[in-house]
């Protein structure tokens, strides 16, 4: 499937900043199913840009921008090409050995209701790939029709126990429920395309599986994810996979908007 | 327990009626100087550093006044080939901690070839992922070790802890000794003693040599201090003042286009090499905490860009974490190709079943604890606890063996000591600093030498009663002029 991006993020400041150093993981890599054919990242003042990666080997691109600014706009667009893979992850650049996804942060953090469930979900069976299925099928039972939203900053234990979730708690509880039964967990965020549209970059989870490798799974639709997802920037957590973590130097208080476009345009795939 | 069967550093097995050969000065010395006249020069010393402001906060402390740390006019000494021996140990030890994070964070071949368990390092906070995958300016990571050892016998060292974060209390190294050279010069005289006023330089040079880029002049380094607040800020400004380099707050530098920048009067200045004073989970707020007030946004992009050396590297925590230190002479070994010179004191991890079962048989001669702990909480002194205690510990054990390790009771050697009652010795430990730079690894000759000033007592932290002696490191008879501390080399 050939998806086409168009990101747009602007903050706006109550007070003239001096300075903005940012941290933007908004640029995917390419997979064995995921092939990114145009991707450009534009901003609408004079800073400077510099690409690098990070620790987990997301593509990351640091912006430092001198003040005074009262606005700024991070645009990203582009195209990719995915194919189906039910969900497995073939061909990523891994730096990290799958056994550093089992350490907990403190918003992975699960309790004892959220573990039971998850035991509860990954049933009697030896076949952890099915557990895995089991655990997304359950949290999508449980929580249907949950909306993507800017980060709440809460526990997955936490939210487990909160009447409206968002797409990224969830993909906490998950991870935090199969890193309590032993199984490597971690955070992706992205894109979604699908009909409802979409108000913010997606966040969904992926496990380890013995033999297969990543394997992704989002709670949020009860799905492993096809072709209509584009995988971005992996971490321990939300924050840690964080698409924009930002540092201003000024006053007064900063707002946020955001106008997503995720289109398919044509299977030529 | 108890200092009986103690080495005793100066009087040797012998008592005050026999030193060992070469101390008979330093004993002369005790016996012809008055006690008023020691107790005075004592006064006098911490007069001063009460003045400089060398002062630690007990934390927990509800009166927050800040104390100084005691100290003791008897010197420790180490004899020349008892020295060199020692930092032949030190050596190996900092070049392996220093090829174990290049591994750590690059290749993993430690892990893979299973030395040390995998889980160990991955599930542990101190493994850092966010900075996995740099290599730092010429490949150094320790810059500034500490190594704490104690001592049972005239060669017998063992590391009981290793420090490769942020080492503190070397201006407690220096100040003793300007104390030690204005008080008792004669000292200086009955003895060559090695300078350690070089400390200065040495650090100076081992910072220059890291600037990531050799080309085009004198590199810029600075110290990065939290602020005045900080109970070690004394140390922060005596090192920068000493070195003759700034001393800035995170406020002072920025980050632009991968490059960190020191903000001056005269306009934006590159900064090469930074000696942070800062801990890891505060020093980039778009890296580690979020809610980091103390830190330099985006410094570990120009860190990871190669523009910026930071003394100590971060991440070097998985290097003297208590979890990993049982598995230090087999990491030395891994890395050096040799048996550690310095051994561990043997520890049992109870995680390990025969390990186990040998520590439930021996509770009660035995030091028990906590793999997370610190500070003496969920300890067990087996020599001295009571069977209650004991027995509280073996059930803990059998529950849970994975979070214990033990350890055997030292006898701690003892230097002679002022007392209220004349002199006694009192037991001690040691740590000294070993510099790391582009030139090679480098110990300095002395070190701090803590003390507990309580009979008996083995605990020798500042925060329990513990108090500070000079280390004289002793120099060969055709040692260079300038390696030998004189009366005049200290200026004030």
């Amino acid at each position: 499937m050939r998806i086409a991006v168009e990101h747009l993020t602007q903050y706006r400041f109550s007070e003239p900043q001096s300075r903005l150093v940012q941290m933007l993981r908004l640029t995917p890599g390419d997979t064995l199913d995921q092939t990114v054919l145009t991707w450009r990242v534009d901003i609408d003042c004079d800073v400077r840009l510099r690409d690098t990666v990070d620790g987990f080997g997301n593509k990351v691109t640091m912006l430092y921008a001198e003040g005074p600014i009262e606005d700024i706009a991070i645009i990203v667009a582009g195209q990719v090409l995915t194919t189906e893979s039910n969900g497995v992850v073939r061909g990523s650049h891994e730096p990290l050995p799958e056994g550093l996804f089992l350490r907990t942060t403190p918003r992975t953090l699960s309790n004892e209701a959220l573990t039971a469930f998850a035991r509860d979900s990954f049933g009697n069976g030896t076949d952890t790939l099915d557990q895995l299925h089991r655990w997304n099928a359950a949290l999508a039972k449980r929580f249907p029709g949950v909306p993507d939203l800017p980060d709440g900053g809460l526990s997955a234990a936490e939210v487990f126990a909160a009447p409206e979730p968002s797409s990224r708690d969830l993909a906490h509880i998950y991870i935090a429920g199969a890193r309590a039964l032993d199984v490597p967990a971690r955070y992706v965020s992205g894109y979604r395309q699908h009909e409802g549209g979409e108000s913010a970059p997606h966040g969904w989870a992926e496990a380890w599986v013995d033999g297969l490798g990543w394997v992704g799974f989002d709670p949020s639709a009860g799905i492993s994810p096809d072709e209509g997802y584009v995988r971005v920037a992996v971490g321990l957590d939300a924050p840690g996979a964080a698409t924009i973590a930002g540092s201003r130097l000024g006053q007064g208080k900063e707002e946020m908007a955001v106008d997503l476009h995720v289109d398919r345009l044509g299977s030529d795939a | 327990m108890g200092t009986g069967r103690a080495f005793d550093e100066i009087w040797g097995h012998g008592g005050p009626e026999r030193p060992r050969p070469e101390f008979a000065a330093l004993s002369q010395w005790v016996a012809e100087t008055p006690q008023s006249e020691l107790h005075r020069r004592q006064q006098s010393a911490e007069a001063t550093f009460r003045q400089l402001g060398i002062t630690f906060a007990v934390y927990g402390d509800s009166d927050a006044s800040e104390r100084i740390i005691p100290f003791d006019i008897v010197p420790r000494i180490f004899l020349h080939d008892e020295w060199t021996r020692l930092s032949q140990g030190l050596i190996q030890r900092v070049e392996a901690i220093n090829a174990f994070l290049e591994d750590i964070y690059g290749e993993r071949r430690i892990l893979k070839e299973g030395v040390v368990p995998a889980e160990l390092i991955l599930n542990n906070p101190q493994f850092r992922p966010e900075v996995a995958g740099i290599r730092p300016p010429h490949g150094i990571w320790a810059h500034i070790c500490g190594i704490d050892l104690v001592r049972t016998g005239p060669d017998e060292f063992w590391v009981l802890e290793d420090n490769a974060r942020t080492p503190s209390g070397v201006s407690y190294m220096l100040e003793n000794r300007e104390a030690m050279i204005r008080l008792c010069p004669e000292l200086f005289r009955s003895f060559r003693v090695a300078a350690v006023d070089s400390y200065s330089d040495m650090l100076r040079e081992t910072m220059r040599s890291v600037a990531p880029d050799a080309r085009g002049g004198q590199p810029v380094c600075v110290v990065l201090t939290p602020g005045h607040f900080n109970s070690a800020y004394y140390e922060h400004s005596f090192l920068a003042d000493t070195m003759g380099i700034e001393l800035v707050e995170p406020a002072d530098l920025i980050v632009d286009d991968d490059v960190v920048y020191m903000q001056t009067i005269a306009g934006r200045v590159k900064v090469d090499v930074i000696y942070r004073r800062i801990d890891d989970d505060f020093l980039d707020p778009l890296v580690f905490r979020a809610d980091s007030l103390l830190g330099v946004p985006g410094i570990i992009a120009a860190y990871r860009a190669g523009n910026v050396a930071l003394i100590n590297a971060p991440g070097n925590g998985i290097a003297d974490d208590k979890a990993i230190y049982s598995y230090m002479p087999e990491i030395v070994k891994f890395y050096s190709g040799s048996e550690a010179r310095l051994p561990n004191v043997e520890t049992w991890r109870c995680r390990e079943p025969d390990a186990l079962k040998y520590v439930l048989d021996h509770l009660d001669e035995v030091v028990v604890k906590l793999v997370d702990g610190s500070g003496g909480y969920g300890m067990l002194v087996g020599p001295t606890a009571s069977k209650a205690e004991i027995e509280d510990f073996r059930r803990a054990l059998v529950a849970e063996p994975h979070r214990y390790i033990a350890q055997p009771t030292l006898a701690l050697s003892t230097v002679p000591t002022v007392v209220e009652a004349g002199l006694a010795p009192r037991h001690v430990d040691f740590r000294p600093f070993v510099l790391t730079g582009a030139d090679g690894v480098k110990v300095v000759p002395g070190g701090l030498t803590r003390v507990a000033l309580k009979e008996g007592s083995l605990v020798v932290n500042s925060s329990q009663g513990g108090g500070t002696k000079d280390s004289f490191v002793l120099l060969p008879e055709n040692a260079p002029a300038e390696a030998v501390q004189t009366q005049t080399q200290v200026q004030g």
